[in-house]
């Protein structure tokens, strides 16, 4: 079973033990919270099932123990569906399934187990069926078991009651009495074995007992100890050290370990296939597993919950100020609503961290492989009821800098000598306070125009540049808009360009402007093209517009200038004119060759003549295959995939692109790419300027007007509207000891330190790598300073800055303490995507599973009190880290499934590469939520469910959305009344197609409530999503299934629970 | 037999030809002898208001390499339906449409009065007329505004059915379609690249992608379909190209301070020539370009956008110092060779006040028979009137232009082409009557002449093969053919053939003959050719010490005199008027380049060569009327002496019309006498000039430069440079005399020129 339970030291302990069938519902953890609450505080224990020694396990263990450890680490980087296979199977299995289980061979052993993958249907029941037969009797255990833990302080803020009510459930139930297994065994009849279960716990256990504890790893009820001051004794975990051992030993006996994993891995493969037809064949089955007892249900609560975490965090932080004055203070998650309040350091909507408080010497930094980064998001949007950055104009001079080391004036400079001189405390050089800005100090050393200065008491703010940080020493001029049409046959067939010719009539009045200008100062110009490009002057003096047509595609230029790029209020007749006959002069084309490095460009061709930066929107539909540089070739070969050329596929087929890039940026065009693709056109390589500009990609798979030209017209105008900062150059400096040192985002390099980026906008973060240099100082913490130059909207040219100062420690404990996952998750999402250019899927999933580990197993032996083996102990602040990981391991690029279009998965992986850390948390764990019992009265959003299938209910109405697609799912059995108010049709069966995509708009509470949830959420997300309507068991499903996380993976992928398991194995391999 | 003078203008009026010899010397020996070369001017389209065209083909000799036509020197043999080609000898029998020939029934051909005939020939399709424009953007907008007025006034010009097109340019190329509904769409190039004529067609959508297995096959002409986007009838297109033209703007891309506009004329002609090469090769078209400015950009680019770094000076060009001159001639001559191969003309019309690089873009319109006009400005009467003029049309209502030119010249057994200078290139042809030596464009005996006019005139140069030991036969006589095949304006294809013949004459025993059979205004302008177009490749003094060798030479052999006194010299009639027109050759502005551009030079020359005798006699030496109160207007002596204060002057330097009031004239003029009714007299003389000016104006092109000016002006510098310096600062007893004006020159005049001449020529060591 599994325990959780706070622990001192402010960690999550999930220890599986084997022995314990108790599983704790929900429905009992109020009663256990109280007992929790007194007993510890902050740890999870989990106490998986498996620890037993029992016959049954034996064989269990024989395939997922010891000698397993290989085949699952192969696994992981195989096809992953074989190791989730082997749990889940147990899981549903029938109760005839455990004669394949045991002793046999690992592959034999893993066969069925697939197969028996298609037992799902049992997912299907309902949590509630099984609660009853859950774990009173842990509490009980748990009281006994919980050992006070030591008296660590523990931050109030980490626990809350309600991580005490999500992970109540049994503590320790490693030493529950015999009662809890009584009632495990209803549910866990098949003596599957979960996971391996090291023979953690006492043997007493019956063989029953052990089976349901298989069968049960996942739930490992974990504990949230309520924060309060006390601590509890580490030592309370049940898994005696013995039987640690035991488990080791199995790791150790198993085959050569390195050496075994090839083949495995190619046993595993194998099994790929098998899992889906496996799936498919599960949903019909699915009623009768409802119908059918919850026999093996393991409590998935029992684990740390994304979910709970999040609302913990709402709880104790919505709504509240944070100030930012204090150094290595550690924010609210991104999920949770709060006001910031600037006091010195960057608000964290602009910079997080992977931890807040960085390791003293590399050493230790090496020790944890905690990744130290930060995310930067420069131009993140701040809510209203926050002040926008203060403008600092130092006049000619330009802004005050430090004489060595060019850092920006910022309140971490010591001004020392009466206010005469300052210390720059990024490289400790002394410098002269010029004269103009010199001021007195008051008695604390402070400049007395300290609070009248942003720079001094401000973490973010601008600066006006001078003229010497402008191109060429002239002051830019107001960027442009390029709208560059394809006009090949398909998109004038699927009728998209006169979608985006009528839209653009009316959103171009809406172009982002200047705070208080009156109108925006950015020009637009038109080009439409199909072979040759087509450049449209419309000059407001013009009564009509003139087309130039462009063929020399190989020498791209622009034909004109003057008229080409206009201002759109004074053209507008024009403009409409054009508008209106582009759809037209193309109707009877029957070209279908495109090109397309050409018109990137011609539009930077564009910005050179016309001396701004700007941006191109593309709205492109095929493949460029006419004969112009840039042109691609069909290279789609899924026979790679999964093999060490897969890289290939991701990475850009020509070096056109690269050259364009660099040209991009070195003219500030920032590329944003609308895909209208009905075949692979090669996105990795089309998408590689964008993806180096700040720019970003749209792809919208078999446009129809009908059912996608809202959802992409709504992506146009979110995009066309963003705010954002062009030509931008931003350097990050930090303090002596530590420096940036690897960089990842929609960005180009041209050196090591200099970061440059066409466009930035609202949505687009940079993830910054640091590295040690030297030893950092606890006393004086660590700085970092990132400076923005960039051009704004209205053409002029400013420096922001953002300033965080973290603290540094020697204690591990302490840097784990300050770690953030979705910082974190954030970090590993954008390094393994790169990292798959260079290396195969499979060793990049290795890399992971191993650094997740690794972190997790340095926190085990140098933090965790000591406990048994056998507890997968979690930090708190990483305790829903693996949930992560895992979902991120099953996003496409890295699944390795040959399911999944090429195109989408270099699409993600490019759209990740530019993401924060908002918008990477909720695209690897979606909000799932559910409708049917909303409350029309109340405004707020019904709060979200785990990502995992057995949340759904079969009368249920849920709402999943992960930043990129919105589905509404409709339960079976949904209420008719509710898909009434809803599509206002009498029953499910009578929606129709034209239904799935849209929500009428119907006067009634309930359909206003859910589309006002819908719409609130599109309003907030980068992205306009496409709403999707997903019957239960439509086909349709398939899709919305891929994004609960929580579950084993569609293309592949383990369950979370899983994953848990193996990682728990992984960490006590490396703890021998 | 009447004066030489009279059959000389016969043979002119009837055939276009003068020599330079009427009577051939016998032997090569004694033709070297003689100084100037037997040649002569010819003018392959004299307008012979007198001559209709047959309707039928010509009749040619049999031989392969010989192919004369059928003439009246040809001796015929009624009887057995034979004749025998004067040239070669060959007997051949008539054709069968000729079966009815006899003494009494000959064709046209055989009448000596038709030695000059011209045949219409039905052969292949008859094309439209091609008109492409190709207009400078980068102009003042008033010099644009001129610009589109008269293009759109020569749309009502053109034959209804000709195709016209339309190339604007400026940093970029832009190739117009004048087909368009609503958006006017147009090709663009750019500027700086230098593309191939496949390229072109390709980006123009001109060449459907060649199956394969067609690769290389050049483009048919059919593809016409597809370039009528382009090129379309004018009565099609009218409205839109009127509009077209209407709406165009200068050229859109910001020109900053200190630097020249960005011009892409050489991109623009490689685009021109290109579209023409590839949908209408070897049909005439005529590319008409429009520069405001010279070339800044791109391959052809005569110099940089900088401002501070000027267009190059002859100056420039001797120190070897003009950096893009060489790439850019090459650039054009390449251009110019396609062109001319396809048999499209290319007209400049620059119209500057710096120069705009006709140096190097002359060949452009010399290789393929152009224009080019040199204005100021395009608002101005000089470009607007010579713009209409080119679309002159004859007595039959045709435009006096004709295209895709070929001219053979054959001659008898004792002659040999050595070449021809004119607006013509070589078509490599050679023969049995190609000589060795090269005179001009040489080492053929065919040449493409892309366009030509009534006025056009090439000279042509010969040799006497015959060597001194074995002299041609005395009582024969030496024949030549000029065969020349051209588009006319009304699209029929023709020919025309003129045959001539002269009688040899024993140098020895004739030289009196010879010497009074000696053309002197067409020996004059025949070695002022020669001297022209070695000035193009020579340095200017070497030119000037050849003329000079060459005319003392020829002093020496027919002057009469006493040895080593100079007193003695004495020229005959027919040679008295040479030494005054190469002295003032000496002077002209294609000769000398001091105080000309490099583009004025060629400008001049250009004319040069193209123009018929008498206007090139104008140009070498001007003529001066006077008008005064004593008597009728009056040609007076080009002469410093003739500047006198009562005398109103009119000059006509061909590219000049001056008129020049002397000193009192000018106050009275400025008293405004003419004014009063009682000075009526005066009215009328101020009024004469102006008419006669008038005149010439109306008939001339280009249409010359128009000069009023009076005593002291600061424009009377065009007729002080031009007079015979007869008075100078120098020569102290002119000064005080009321007679003439001094000229503040050092130049030699006519007669220290005289003096030097009769020394040298009497000279027993020269």
């Amino acid at each position: 079973m599994a325990v959780c339970r706070r622990h001192g030291s402010g960690e999550t302990r999930c220890s599986f033990e084997f022995d314990v069938a108790l599983r704790f519902s929900q429905r009992r953890r109020g009663s256990l919270s109280a007992l929790l609450f007194r007993m510890s505080q902050q740890g999870y224990v989990a106490a998986p099932p498996f620890s037993q020694a029992q016959p049954g396990i034996g064989g269990y263990q024989g395939g997922f123990g010891a000698p397993p450890a290989q085949p699952l680490y192969g696994h992981y980087g195989g096809p992953p569906q074989g190791f989730n296979a082997p749990p889940a199977g147990m899981m549903k299995s029938p109760p005839t399934s455990p004669a394949g289980m045991p002793p046999s061979p690992v592959s034999s052993q893993y066969n069925p187990s697939v197969q028996q993958n298609g037992a799902h249907p049992q997912r299907y029941a309902s949590p509630s069926a099984a609660s009853p037969p859950y774990g009173q009797p842990s509490q009980s255990v748990y009281n006994s078991m919980a050992s006070p833990a030591p008296p660590t302080q523990q931050l109030a803020n980490q626990m809350s009651a309600m991580n005490l009510g999500s992970y109540a459930p049994g503590a320790m139930q490693s030493h529950p009495p015999p009662p809890t297994s009584s009632v495990a065994q209803q549910h866990f009849q098949t003596p599957a074995p979960a996971m391996g279960q090291p023979q953690m716990h006492a043997a007493p256990q019956t063989p029953h007992m052990a089976s349901q504890n298989q069968m049960s790893p996942p739930q490992s009820p974990l504990t949230n100890m309520p924060a309060s001051g006390q601590s509890m004794g580490g030592q309370p975990f049940p898994g005696p050290p013995p039987s640690g051992q035991g488990a080791f030993q199995q790791h150790g006996t198993g085959p050569g370990a390195p050496s075994g994993y090839p083949q495995q891995s190619g046993q595993f493969g194998g099994l790929m296939s098998g899992p889906q037809p496996g799936m498919s064949g599960g949903f019909p089955g699915a009623p009768g597993g409802l119908a059918g007892p919850p026999q093996k249900k393991l409590d998935p609560d029992s684990i740390p919950s994304t979910t709970q975490v999040i609302e913990d965090d709402k709880a104790r932080l919505g709504g509240q100020v944070f100030s930012t004055n204090i150094r290595g203070q550690v924010p609210p998650l991104v999920t949770t609503d709060f006001t910031v309040q600037d006091q010195g350091n960057a608000s964290p909507r602009f910079i997080r961290c992977t931890t807040y408080s960085l390791p003293c010497t590399a050493e230790l930094a090496k020790q944890c492989q905690v990744p130290l980064a930060s995310i930067i998001k420069p131009f993140a949007k701040l809510p209203e009821n926050e002040t926008p950055l203060y403008v600092v104009n130092h006049g000619e001079t330009g802004p005050i800098r430090c004489n060595r080391c060019k850092a920006y004036m910022c309140p971490y400079m010591q001004f020392i000598d009466g206010g005469r001189r300052y210390q720059c405390s990024f490289c400790n050089c002394v410098n002269e306070v010029p004269v103009f800005y010199f001021q007195h100090l008051d008695h604390m050393g402070r400049r007395v125009d300290f609070y009248e200065r942003p720079e001094l008491s401000q973490g973010s703010y601008e600066f006006v540049a001078t003229l010497d940080y402008c191109k060429n020493n002239k002051p830019p001029n107001p960027p442009a808009y390029i709208f560059m049409i394809d006009v090949s046959y398909t998109n004038i067939k699927s009728g998209l360009v006169k979608l985006v010719c009528d839209e653009l009539k009316t959103l171009l009045e809406k172009l982002p402007r200047e705070d208080g200008a009156e109108a925006s100062a950015i020009k637009v110009g038109f080009v439409t093209y199909n072979k040759v490009l087509h450049f449209y002057n419309v000059k407001s003096a013009l009564a009509q517009p003139q087309m130039m047509v462009v063929s020399d595609t190989a020498e791209m230029f622009v034909p004109l200038l003057d008229g080409f790029l206009v201002n759109y209020q004074d053209s507008r007749a024009v403009i409409y004119n054009l508008l209106d006959q582009i759809p037209d002069m193309f109707a009877d084309t029957n070209e279908s060759e495109t090109v397309f490095a050409p018109v990137i460009q011609a539009g930077v061709e564009a910005f050179k003549a016309a001396e701004c930066s700007g941006k191109l929107f593309i709205f492109h539909s095929s493949m460029p295959t006419a004969e112009a540089p840039g042109k691609l070739k069909n290279r789609d070969d899924k026979k790679l995939v999964n093999t060490d050329k897969e890289k290939t596929l991701f990475q850009p087929q020509k070096g056109v692109y690269e050259q364009l890039s660099k040209d991009c940026v070195a003219q500030g065009c920032c590329v944003d790419l609308f895909l209208f693709p009905s075949q692979y056109l090669d996105l990795a390589s089309m998408a590689d300027v964008p993806s180096h500009t700040g720019g970003s990609i749209f792809k919208y798979n078999n446009f129809q007007v009908a059912t996608d030209g809202e959802h992409f017209l709504r992506d146009l105008r979110k995009d066309l509207q963003k705010s954002l900062g062009f030509d931008a150059v931003m350097r990050v400096r930090t303090s002596t000891g530590f420096r940036a040192t690897d960089f990842f985002g929609a960005i180009y390099m041209n050196n090591t330190t200099d970061v440059e980026m066409a466009a930035v906008d609202c949505d687009k973060a940079v993830t910054v790598e640091f590295k040690h240099d030297d030893t950092l100082s606890e006393e004086s913490g660590a700085f970092m300073q990132c400076a923005l130059l960039y051009t704004t909207i209205s053409g002029q040219r400013r420096l922001r800055i953002h300033n965080l100062s973290l603290n540094c420690t020697s204690q591990l404990s302490e840097l784990y303490k300050c770690c953030e996952t979705d910082s974190l998750i954030n970090f590993f999402a954008k390094s393994a995507y790169r990292a798959i250019l260079n290396q195969p899927v499979k060793n990049v999933r290795d890399i992971l599973v191993n650094q997740t580990a690794h972190m997790l197993a340095c926190y085990r032996k140098n933090c965790a009190s000591p406990s048994a083996a056998s507890q997968l102990i979690l930090p708190d602040s990483m305790k829903v880290f693996p949930v992560y990981m895992n979902s991120l391991m099953k996003t496409a690029p890295l699944v390795g499934s040959t399911e999944l279009s090429t195109d989408d998965k270099a699409h993600q992986r490019l759209s990740v590469m530019a993401m924060g850390v908002e918008d990477s948390q909720l695209q690897l764990y979606p909000r799932l939520i559910p409708l049917h019992n909303v409350d029309v009265s109340s405004e707020a959003v019904p709060d979200p469910v785990r990502c995992s299938e057995e949340r759904l209910s079969d009368s249920g109405l849920f709402l999943l959305e992960n930043g990129h697609s919105i589905f509404l799912w409709l339960g079976q059995a949904s209420p008719p009344d509710l898909i009434q108010s809803l599509f206002n049709v009498p029953s499910l069966a009578h929606l129709q197609q034209e239904h799935m995509f849209t929500l009428p708009e119907l006067d009634n509470p309930l359909s206003k409530k859910v589309r006002a949830i819908i719409s609130e959420l599109l309003e907030k997300r980068p992205n306009s999503m496409k709403l999707q309507i997903v019957r239960q068991r439509d086909k349709l499903e398939m899709l919305f299934r891929q994004f609960l996380v929580e579950d084993k993976g569609l293309h592949g992928g383990s369950s979370y629970m899983d994953f848990l398991c193996y990682v728990h194995r992984e960490i006590r391999q490396l703890l021998t | 037999m009447s004066t030489y003078q009279e059959f000389i203008q016969q043979n002119e009026d009837r055939d276009g030809v003068r020599f330079s010899w009427n009577l051939w010397p016998s032997s090569r020996l004694e033709a070297t002898r003689l100084v100037v070369p037997v040649s002569c001017l010819f003018t392959p389209l004299k307008e012979r208001p007198n001559l209709p065209p047959v309707q039928y083909e010509p009749v040619m000799c049999s031989r392969a390499n010989c192919k004369a036509v059928l003439n009246p020197l040809c001796q015929v043999d009624f009887r057995a339906k034979i004749w025998a080609c004067n040239f070669c000898f060959q007997r051949n029998p008539f054709p069968p449409s000729y079966a009815g020939i006899s003494e009494v029934n000959q064709p046209a051909e055989l009448m000596p009065q038709f030695s000059t005939i011209e045949y219409i020939v039905q052969r292949g399709p008859s094309a439209p007329l091609i008109f492409l424009y190709v207009v400078d953007t980068c102009l003042e907008e008033e010099d644009l505004q001129a610009l589109k007025e008269s293009l759109q006034m020569s749309l009502s010009l053109l034959p209804p059915n000709a195709l016209v097109g339309l190339i604007t340019f400026g940093r970029m190329v832009q190739v117009h379609e004048l087909t368009y509904e609503g958006i006017a769409k147009s090709f663009v190039f750019r500027g700086t690249k230098d593309l191939s004529s496949k390229q072109i067609q390709e980006m123009l959508g001109l060449t459907k992608p060649a199956a394969p297995g067609q690769q290389g096959r050049p483009v048919a002409p059919q593809d016409a379909a597809a370039s009528c986007r382009f090129l379309q009838p004018v009565h099609r297109v009218d409205m839109n190209l009127t509009d077209l033209l209407g709406e165009l703007q200068r050229d859109p891309w910001p020109v900053p301070q200190e630097k020249r506009p960005l011009r892409s004329t050489g991109v623009a002609l490689s685009v021109a020539v290109g579209l023409l090469e590839g949908a209408f090769p070897n049909t005439g078209a005529r590319v008409m370009l429009f520069i405001g400015g010279p070339p800044t950009q791109g391959p052809g680019m005569v110099v940089g956008d900088e401002l501070k770094t000027p267009i190059r000076s002859w100056h420039d060009i001797q120190k070897d110092n003009a950096r893009h001159l060489k790439k850019a001639t090459k650039y054009y001559e390449a251009l110019a060779n396609r062109s001319a191969v396809n048999g499209h003309s290319i007209d400049i019309y620059a119209c500057a006040l710096d120069q705009t690089g006709l140096l190097e873009m002359k060949c452009l319109s010399n290789l393929t028979g152009g224009h080019i006009v040199m204005g100021d400005s395009f608002n101005t009467s000089l470009f607007k009137q010579t713009f209409q003029r080119v679309f002159r049309k004859d007595y039959n209502g045709d435009f006096q232009m004709a295209f895709g030119g070929n001219l053979e010249v054959k001659t008898s057994r004792e002659l040999k082409v050595c070449g021809a200078i004119g607006p013509c290139v070589s078509l490599h042809s050679k023969g049995p009557s190609v000589s060795e030596n090269e005179m001009g464009v040489g080492g053929t005996s065919q040449w493409k002449l892309c366009s030509l006019n009534p006025s056009t005139t090439l000279g042509v140069y010969f040799e006497v093969v015959n060597q001194h030991n074995a002299p041609v036969p005395q009582g024969g006589r030496g024949a030549i053919q000029f065969v020349t095949q051209y588009q006319h304006s009304n699209t029929q294809r023709r020919i025309r053939v003129t045959t001539i013949a002269r009688n040899w004459a024993d140098a020895q025993s004739q030289i009196q003959l010879i010497e009074s059979s000696f053309d002197q205004e067409a020996a004059a302008v025949l070695m002022a050719r020669l001297g022209v177009f070695r000035a193009e490749s020579e340095e200017g003094p070497d030119v000037l010490r050849w003329l000079d060798r060459q005319l003392i030479r020829l002093c020496q052999k027919f002057g009469q005199f006493n040895k080593d006194d100079p007193t003695s010299f004495r020229l005959s009639e027919s040679l008295s008027l040479y030494p005054q027109f190469m002295f003032h050759l000496r002077r002209s502005p294609f000769l000398q380049v001091f105080n000309n551009s490099p583009d004025e030079s060629s400008y001049y020359r250009h004319h040069f060569v193209r123009q018929d005798l008498t206007q090139s006699l104008i140009m070498i030496q001007p003529i001066l009327y006077s008008y005064s109160f004593h008597g009728p207007p009056e040609p007076v002596l080009l002469d410093s002496s003739s500047i006198l204060p009562d005398r109103i002057l009119l000059m006509d330097t061909f590219f000049q019309l001056v008129i020049y009031h002397g000193e009192t004239i000018a106050q009275w003029r400025k008293a405004g006498y003419q004014e009063m009714p009682e000075y009526e007299n005066f009215k009328q003389l101020l009024q004469a000039p102006l008419d006669d000016a008038q005149e010439i104006l109306q008939t001339r092109f280009p249409m010359p430069r128009y000069v009023d000016t009076e005593h002291g002006g600061s424009q009377a510098r065009f007729l002080l440079s031009k007079v015979n310096p007869s008075q100078t600062h120098n020569n102290l007893y002119a000064w005080g005399q009321e007679t003439g004006a001094p000229i503040l020159t050092d130049d030699v005049s006519l007669q220290v020129f005289m003096d030097h001449l009769k020394k040298l020529a009497v000279s027993s060591s020269a």
